[in-house]
């Protein structure tokens, strides 16, 4: 008799195998973290049922991704679980090319012929059985019905599949803007296959005989499909597809033969607890008497309410429709309470707002709204749906709030759902704003999951915290590594109260170190002296209790610190009413009725995918687009957008079409990414002047991204280096047979810093195109090393390289060549100068704020900027870049070694906006950009030094645009004060 | 805005003087590698410095580095700062008489930028007034009270070595080492021998290299063995994760307890690459002859001692002589440019041909997560190398504050697993069973 168990990160499994291979037993339950006591139940069930056995020795092997320390401890043979998965294949399923096995949170490819490779997850792929569990709880519904969704699906929409925390991002918006359930459940079956495909094939393509395996594999008829679609090949889900680990382990009893009895064996399990240890920090609340303390403190900030039954008069509504809750304020005229609601959106806000306006009108006939607002990702659907008065930022909602409970406040954070909120006032106004980046989550959403996962309800779980004696330390990264972190935790033995009171202080830890970055040694001078903390997760005493400890420091907790942002809302309704209200009266609301359509705006290169609303049949309402051409179906007002003069810039030298007879010496690819959007011309002309035709790839796109995704061999590097696969394989089907694509260690000298470096990614990426692009061996694809800073020697370095490829080149037309390449690039660059000043000088002339859209060259990509200049424009303001400006600065001097020529510019940049009135910096930051991690604080610290607002913004494959409007909208109300 | 915020932060960094010299300013040191820095550290004591070398590990130095670093720099810069900050708060230095050194390599990888993050970090901490000295071969800071003196930098370019050949030797030794702990004895007995020697001024000629290396080798020969079978397991990665057991979870103790026999390439090879980029720069974009004769000259002191130790190994045929630097240089023609300079660079990628080419074809590649030079040279590599060398078994491992052992080690034990698999030629063939329910 063989046992195999497979202890993975949510589920318990377990085979029990005769001599000839035979299933004896098998079983699969979740173990809520049980772990020990759940498997030592499960060899008890196995002794039970087999009495014949019970005192003989039998072979046991253990696996799973939980599996290895418990294995060690309990002294029971241990074997890695893709490996288990692999022995299990080629017994079961031979002639099987490829697995793809998925479990609770890992992700796995097995490429089984042709050289085995193996391939798991890496620590920044969130998992995915839990990735579809969390966003099956965030469209409150079951995975099982998310699968009976998605049979009736319609569209696709796009959704970051990185992790959850950014696939949440982008599933709240299109939850807000109403978009159906069906697609939105097909959509998150599709981020998953693109995780799998892109994260781990690294090049590979996944053909032949596929076998899936593992739970979601198993459970979900969609998921499955998905791959088929997206592999283009049908694979098959043997029978037992959930058991493979364990049956791999119980095949390998018999390399390590450990044979023990049952009763060792649960003896063993039951002792492998002992001795363990983890890491922990303080206890919350050593005492009751601390708590009844800590309890009476924060009991003083309440606010008055006045029953509803009964009143009679004018009232204020505020609606804060946020991403996860929907929360809504009803005020008298003396600002007191009158009514509250807090719901979970449920995936569709406008229902329940309906719901609380027919109750209200219904229940309360003497309350009479004077005046009505809305905040929140949900504003605008919702003052479109209910017709309210006025819509009005998130961050001045909390901060007209939180002045009424300590008006002297200078700090608020606001922990809510699904995001974290900071800021700074300075002078009565909103000065620095901290908003979590779609990385860092963790918080509360995060506690809620994780309590359901561990079968509490979110407020008895954090109750469990308080009087924990060792809370984990669990780090304060992002929400998937919190998870395996947990998932250690459990494995060192801490209990569920130790693990409730660490996930209440790594929240906390991700918000001051992760969002503000503030260094914790004194709170008054990192934070502020007068601190509110709101949001609906600071109700939690224990989150609240870490935070003043790690500050150490006393904070406001307002009553309705869950409710702060409606309550802001009702505030600014009151002060801005009219003496009557636009809001839907009880009878409109009877009559109410609300369609969705989802359609792909055709309007522009971003082929936004809208959501159109239609409200009582003829009031419209479109979400999901990134500019006004959809609604107003014309372009905007008087725009002045740099960046869209750079574009129109470079397509004068981009070309997509192959001629069908070179003109002349042949035709040379280009790939548009990265340094080539500001080399372009250079390259252009020196290709051209040699008399070859130049073809470029076309400018990026989601499709072309898809193209390149199978060659990525790193997921954690940036966005537009990803894109550069996409870009290749598009000059490959073009037909081109020459690609030039130099490696650049340095850049164009331009004299603002210390050196002029490229960054590593720009300046070697050609060598990781030329390693994992398979179909560039067909082709003469030209990556050579040059100096781009020393002109006389490119020159010849260049005609040493090109001669050998181009026997007829002369040393003396490549020279002439380079010289005009040369003047082309600086002629190029001068335009932008000369183009920037009349930019500026339009604005002045109108009176328009300037914003700085600072990045690199390629963030003029659309791809890679999501259309934030457009947003920018949107809200009333020019926009131009760092590089048209950053040469009228001498050199900055810096905190930091200034060597890289792109960030040299920003530095040089941000140093002339501290200098202008009018002007203000928005910083685009790539996610994984290492160097920005850098520079960022430095043009921080040179823009705040004039008393300025710094604002960054951090995009990636998928950017949560509701974020960076708040973002955006904020700034612009700060600069208004 | 209080007065410690990076805003009214001085643009004059403080320097070491010669006062603080005299007056025996402690000098703080981030360690690495333990046998060579020990070394390094006896070097600078030799020449007047109170250095001392940091040992202090635990969760404090994490929590310290992210509380005063940006998140998303890059792990080792956490660790080190957190590391320096950690000491001088645990009331064990003077903190107005103490100063921190740091290496500074120059480049276009963020490492350069450590001795920058580091003085923000102090500010940020109220340790401003601290000074921090460069310790570097290109000229970037000079400080009145430090100066790195040919004699001194020849010097620690010995203790280097001494400290590769003690690190290799004890690396193939001590997984099969008859009884336990003769070889941490023996690595022990040298580095204090060496230190001494150091001390004395002595040890520093060729001449005395080679009559040491010559002893350190033939005892480590003369250690008495038995045959067991081991996982060779090759480590490559960015510098201070491949080496620094703080910043990898202590790999080679975990692969230790895994039966494996492990191969770590030495820093000798790194700082031939670093000096050797400056003449490949002038190369492949042109510049002064003048300089690249004196870049050869340095490039040729290391090369002698490289050569030395090969020759000493070499006595020994059951030792496993690492692949002279220019022949590891050779090894990339086809693979990776040798302009690829930033970080490890194509020296990375040169090292896991050469592990694979000495028979330790099972590799872990150790890199900070998000490491800007290892998305190319590591990762992006491992395609490539897969291709050329079908058995080549690769496993890239993140380390940042907030990955975990237990998944690293999972990951680990899955490359282990694999190799485990080769080593034993398929013991059943398998035919298709089947498995029925009962």
């Amino acid at each position: 008799m063989r046992i195999g168990l497979d202890v993975g990160s949510t589920t318990l499994k377990c085979v029990v195998l005769d001599d000839s291979n035979k299933i004896l037993f098998h079983s699969y339950e979740r173990h809520f973290s049980q772990i020990i006591a759940k498997s030592a139940e499960l060899m008890e069930k196995i002794r039970n049922q087999f009495p014949q056995w019970s005192d003989k020795p039998v072979d046991i092997c253990i696996s799973g991704s939980a599996g290895m320390g418990f294995a060690e401890r309990a002294g029971i043979p241990f074997a890695q679980e893709v490996y288990a998965t692999k022995v299990a294949v080629d017994t079961l399923v031979p002639g099987t090319d490829t697995v793809i096995e998925l479990g609770g949170e890992d992700a796995k490819i097995l490429f089984l012929t042709n050289g085995l490779e193996v391939r798991m997850n890496g620590s920044c792929a969130g998992g995915t059985g839990a990735f579809i569990d969390q966003m099956a709880t965030l469209l409150n519904t079951t995975p099982t019905d998310m699968n009976d969704y998605a049979k009736e699906h319609e569209k696709i929409y796009t959704i970051a599949s990185r992790c959850g925390v950014f696939a949440k991002s982008d599933i709240q918006p299109l939850i807000n803007q109403g978009a159906r359930i069906q697609d939105i459940s097909a959509s998150i079956f599709y981020a998953v296959v693109n995780q799998t495909v892109a994260g781990l094939a690294q090049g590979r393509e996944i053909k032949g005989n596929i076998v899936y395996l593992g739970g979601p594999l198993t459970f979900f008829s969609e998921l499955r499909r998905s791959f088929d679609k997206t592999l283009k090949l049908e694979g098959t889900c043997p029978e037992n597809s959930l058991y493979f680990v364990a049956l791999g382990a119980a095949l390998l009893t018999e390399t390590e033969r450990k044979p023990m009895t049952l009763t060792d064996a649960i003896k063993a399990i039951e002792g492998s607890g002992e001795g363990a240890s983890y890491l922990s920090t303080e206890p919350l609340f050593k005492s009751h008497e601390d708590y009844d303390e800590f309890k009476r403190r924060h009991d003083r900030d309440t606010v008055a309410t006045v029953p509803a039954e009964g009143y009679s008069g004018a009232a204020y509504l505020g609606i804060d429709a946020g991403s996860t809750t929907i929360k809504a304020v009803v005020i008298d005229r003396d600002e007191n309470i009158l009514l509250t609601s807090y719901r979970p959106n449920s995936g569709n806000p406008v229902p329940l707002i309906r719901e609380f306006l027919t109750d209200m009108y219904e229940k309360y006939p003497g309350i009479r709204i004077e005046s009505s607002a809305v905040t929140g990702y949900g504003e605008e659907i919702i003052k479109n749906a209910f017709k309210a008065d006025m819509g009005i930022v998130e961050t001045m909602a909390h901060f007209t709030a939180a002045k009424k409970f300590l008006p002297e406040v200078d700090f608020i954070i606001d922990i809510g759902g699904q995001d974290i909120k900071c800021f700074k006032i300075r002078n009565g106004a909103i000065d620095n704003i901290f908003l979590n980046e779609a990385c860092s989550s963790g918080c509360g959403s995060f506690l809620q999951t994780f309590a359901g996962a561990l079968n509490y309800n979110i407020e008895e779980f954090a109750k469990l915290g308080l009087y924990a004696d060792r809370p984990v330390d669990l780090g304060s990264r992002c929400t998937v590594f919190m998870n395996s972190s947990v998932k250690q935790a459990q494995k060192d033995g801490a209990s569920i109260e130790n693990i409730s009171a660490g996930l209440s202080v790594s929240v906390v830890k991700n918000a001051l170190y992760k969002v503000i970055r503030a260094p914790s040694k004194d709170a008054s001078v990192s934070l502020g002296k007068n601190i509110v903390v709101q949001g609906g997760t600071f109700l939690n005493d224990a989150v609240l209790r870490a935070f003043e400890q790690e500050i150490g420091a006393n904070v406001i907790r307002p009553s309705i610190a869950g409710l702060m942002g409606a309550y802001g809302v009702a505030l600014y309704a009151k002060k801005n009413s009219k003496g009557s209200s636009t809001l839907m009266n009880a009878e409109e609301l009877k009559n109410f009725k609300h369609e969705v359509k989802a359609v792909t705006c055709g309007l522009c290169n971003n082929r936004c995918r809208l959501t159109i609303n239609t409200f009582d049949g003829d009031r419209k309402f479109i979400g999901g687009n990134r500019c006004e051409r959809p609604i107003t179906n014309k372009s905007n007002r008087e725009l002045i957008n740099f960046y869209d003069y750079k574009l129109q810039l470079l397509s004068a030298y981009m070309n997509e079409n192959v001629p069908d007879k070179p003109s002349g010496r042949g035709i040379i690819g280009i790939p548009l990414g990265l340094n080539l959007y500001e080399l372009l011309p250079f390259w252009h002309k020196f290709f051209t002047s040699l008399g070859f035709d130049v073809v470029t790839s076309p400018l990026s796109g989601r499709k072309l991204y898809i193209k390149g995704q199978q060659t990525i061999p790193s997921d954690t590097v940036c966005y537009p280096a990803k894109l550069l696969h996409g870009h290749i394989e598009s000059l490959l089907e073009s037909g081109v047979t020459n690609i030039f694509y130099p490696c650049m260690t340095y850049n164009i000298d331009e004299h603002l810093g210390d050196n002029h470096y490229n960054c590593p990614v720009v300046a070697y990426y050609p060598e990781v195109i030329s390693s994992n692009v398979p179909g560039l061996a067909k082709v003469n694809f030209m990556y050579p090393y040059l100096g781009i800073h020393r002109p006389k020697d490119l020159a010849v370095k260049l005609y040493e390289y090109l001669k050998e490829r181009f026997p007829s080149l002369t040393q003396a037309e490549v020279k002439s060549a380079a010289n005009a390449a040369y003047k082309e690039y600086d002629a190029h660059m001068e335009a932008l100068r000369i183009k920037g000043d009349e930019y500026i000088a339009r604005a002045r002339k109108i009176g328009m704020p300037i914003i700085v859209l600072a990045g690199r060259p390629y963030h003029v990509d659309p791809e890679i900027n999501h259309g934030i200049d457009r947003l920018i424009t949107e809200c009333g303001a020019a926009v131009i870049t760092e590089d048209s400006i950053a040469m009228k600065m001498p050199r900055v001097k810096t905190h930091v070694l200034n060597q890289w020529t792109y960030h040299s510019r920003m530095y040089a940049a941000a140093k002339y906006i501290a200098s202008q009135d009018d002007m203000n910096l928005v910083q685009l930051v790539s996610f994984g950009c290492g160097v920005d991690a850098i520079t960022t604080d430095e043009v921080r610290s040179i823009i705040e030094s004039e008393g300025k607002i710094y604002t960054q913004i951090k995009i990636d494959e998928i950017t949560n645009l509701g974020a960076v409007k708040i973002r955006l909208r904020s700034l612009f109300a700060a600069l208004e004060k | 805005m209080a007065n410690n915020s990076i805003e009214s932060y001085p643009m004059q960094r403080i320097p070491f003087t010669k006062e603080m010299k005299d007056n025996n300013y402690t000098v703080l040191v981030p360690n690495m590698l333990p046998i060579h820095f020990k070394m390094l550290v006896r070097i600078f004591r030799y020449y007047g410095y109170n250095a001392v070398l940091l040992t202090n590990e635990g969760h404090d130095v994490i929590e310290e580095g992210l509380k005063y670093v940006h998140n998303d720099t890059c792990y080792p810069a956490l660790l080190v700062i957190g590391q320096m900050i950690s000491a001088l708060n645990s009331g064990k230095f003077d903190v107005n008489k103490t100063a921190l050194m740091i290496t500074q390599t120059g480049g276009g990888c963020r490492a350069s930028n450590y001795i920058h993050l580091l003085r923000k970090a102090l500010i940020k901490a109220g340790y401003g007034n601290i000074p921090v000295i460069s310790l570097n071969l290109s000229g970037l800071e000079k400080d009145s009270g430090f100066s790195f003196t040919l004699p001194m930098i020849r010097k620690c370019i010995d203790a280097l070595a001494y400290g590769d050949i003690i690190m290799l030797l004890k690396n193939q030794v001590r997984p099969y080492e008859a009884v336990a702990g003769t070889v941490d004895a023996l690595v022990e007995k040298w580095a204090g021998e060496i230190s001494d020697q150091l001390d004395a001024g002595k040890g520093c000629s060729i001449k005395e290299i080679r009559a040491n290396m010559k002893q350190i080798a033939a005892d480590f020969a003369a250690v008495e063995t038995v045959e067991r079978s081991c996982v060779k397991v090759g480590i490559v990665g960015e510098i201070y994760v491949k080496f620094a057991s703080l910043a990898n979870n202590n790999l080679e103790g975990f692969l230790a307890e895994q039966g494996c026999e492990v191969m770590v390439p030495g820093i000798m090879g790194f700082m031939l690459f670093k000096v050797d980029n400056r003449r490949e720069d002038i190369l492949l974009y042109g510049g002064s002859k003048a300089k690249k004769a004196v870049v050869e000259l340095l490039l040729g002191y290391f090369e002698k001692i490289e050569a030395v130790m090969l020759e000493c190994v070499g006595d020994y045929p059951k030792f496993a002589k690492p692949t002279p630097y220019q022949e590891t240089k050779k090894l990339i023609d086809g693979v990776i440019g040798r302009g690829c300079k930033m970080g490890e660079g194509w020296l990375l990628t040169a090292e896991m041909l050469e592990l694979i080419h000495h028979g330790y074809s099972n590799i872990v590649c150790a890199q900070p997560f998000g490491c800007l030079p290892n998305h190319i040279v590591g990762k992006g590599m491992i395609r490539r190398l897969k291709e050329i060398h079908p058995n080549s078994n690769i496993v890239p491992i993140d380390y940042d504050p907030g990955a975990t052992k237990v998944n690293q080690e999972n990951r680990i034990k899955l490359m282990l697993a694999v190799a485990r698999e080769k080593m034993t030629p398929s013991p059943q063939k398998k035919d298709s069973q089947t498995i029925v329910h009962a």
